[in-house]
C-alpha cells in the first residue's frame, strides 16, 4: 500500500459520518445511495459525497443494477485497516514485554541487594 | 475518547515504582521505546525521540507516580500537540499484590494522521457522533489480544 493510498485510506475512516455510512453497507450487504440516505441524519448530497471519498479510498464499489446504483464494501480493503491497527497493536506487545524484561530484571537486582 | 484505540497489557513481576521507573526514565525509555529519548518527565514539558536518523517531538501530559504516565507524538513538527494532532500513549499502573504490577498502555488518535484541517474541525464538531459498530469492534478485538 502507497503512502497516499494508506492516507486516503485513514482520513476515509476518521470521519464519524462516513464510518455510519460505511457500517450501514457492512451490516446490509448491497444498497443504493437513497436507501442510506433514509437511515442517516444528514443529507443526500452528503451521503453521495461520502460514497465519494470511500469509493475514492477503495473501502466501497459501486455497481449499476437497471437504473439504480448499489454500493458495497471492499472486504479486502477494509482488511488492510484492520492490518495496519494490528500491526501497531504488535508493535505494543514487543515494547511491553522489553518493559516488563527490564522492570523484572531490576526488581529482581535490588531484592538481591538488599538481601545479600 | 473517541476514535481507533490501540489497547494492551501486561502483567509485571515488579511493583509499580520500578515499573514506573523503567517507563519514565529516559536512559531506560530508550531501551523499549526510541534510540535517542531527550525528555523530562514533567506535564507540559517538551522532549525528543529519535528513531535511527528519525524521530520527533513528544509533549508530557499526565505524571501521576506511580499511577499513571501520558505522552502525545506524531504531532507535526512546528505545531503544539492537541487532540486533534496527535496520538496520545497513556500508561496505567495497577498493583496486583506487593510485587506484581499490571502495565495498560492505550495509543489513540490513530484516525487522525493526516487529516486536512477543515475535517480535524469538523471530527471536533461531530464526535459525539455515533461511530461505526465494525471500528469499535476492531478495537475490541485488537484489545482482547493477549501479548
Amino acid at each position: 500500500m502507497t503512502a497516499q493510498a494508506d492516507d486516503e485510506l485513514w482520513s476515509a475512516i476518521a470521519d464519524p459520518s462516513r464510518r455510519r455510512v460505511l457500517d450501514l453497507l457492512v451490516s446490509h450487504g448491497e444498497v443504493s445511495a437513497s436507501w442510506l440516505a433514509g437511515r442517516v441524519p444528514f443529507s443526500r448530497q452528503a451521503v453521495s459525497k461520502h460514497l465519494v471519498v470511500l469509493e475514492q479510498a477503495g473501502l466501497i464499489s459501486r455497481r449499476k443494477q437497471g437504473r439504480e446504483v448499489l454500493y458495497q464494501v471492499e472486504a479486502g480493503r477494509l482488511d488492510q485497516a484492520t492490518q495496519a491497527m494490528a500491526d501497531q497493536a504488535a508493535q505494543w506487545d514487543r515494547r511491553l514485554a522489553t518493559i516488563k524484561r527490564l522492570a523484572e530484571a531490576a526488581h529482581a537486582e535490588a531484592k538481591k541487594r538488599s538481601e545479600s | 475518547m473517541p476514535g481507533l484505540v490501540i489497547e494492551r497489557e501486561v502483567v509485571i513481576e515488579a511493583p509499580a515504582e520500578v515499573v514506573w521507573r523503567t517507563i519514565t526514565e529516559p536512559d531506560q525509555m530508550s531501551q523499549w521505546f526510541a534510540d535517542r529519548v531527550e525528555l523530562v518527565i514533567e506535564p507540559g514539558a517538551h522532549g525528543y525521540m529519535g528513531f535511527g536518523d528519525q524521530g520527533g517531538p513528544v509533549v508530557v501530559e499526565t505524571v501521576d507516580p506511580p499511577a499513571r504516565f501520558s505522552f502525545r507524538w506524531n504531532h507535526p513538527r512546528d505545531e503544539e500537540p492537541t487532540a486533534g494532532n496527535s496520538m496520545l500513549v497513556e500508561f496505567t499502573l495497577t498493583p496486583e499484590g506487593s510485587d506484581r504490577t499490571r502495565l495498560r498502555v492505550t495509543e489513540s488518535g490513530h484516525e487522525l494522521r493526516d487529516w486536512p484541517d477543515a475535517e480535524k474541525q469538523r471530527y471536533a464538531d461531530e464526535h459525539q457522533e455515533g461511530w461505526a459498530e465494525y471500528l469499535d469492534r476492531l478495537a475490541a478485538v485488537l484489545a482482547k489480544g493477549q501479548p
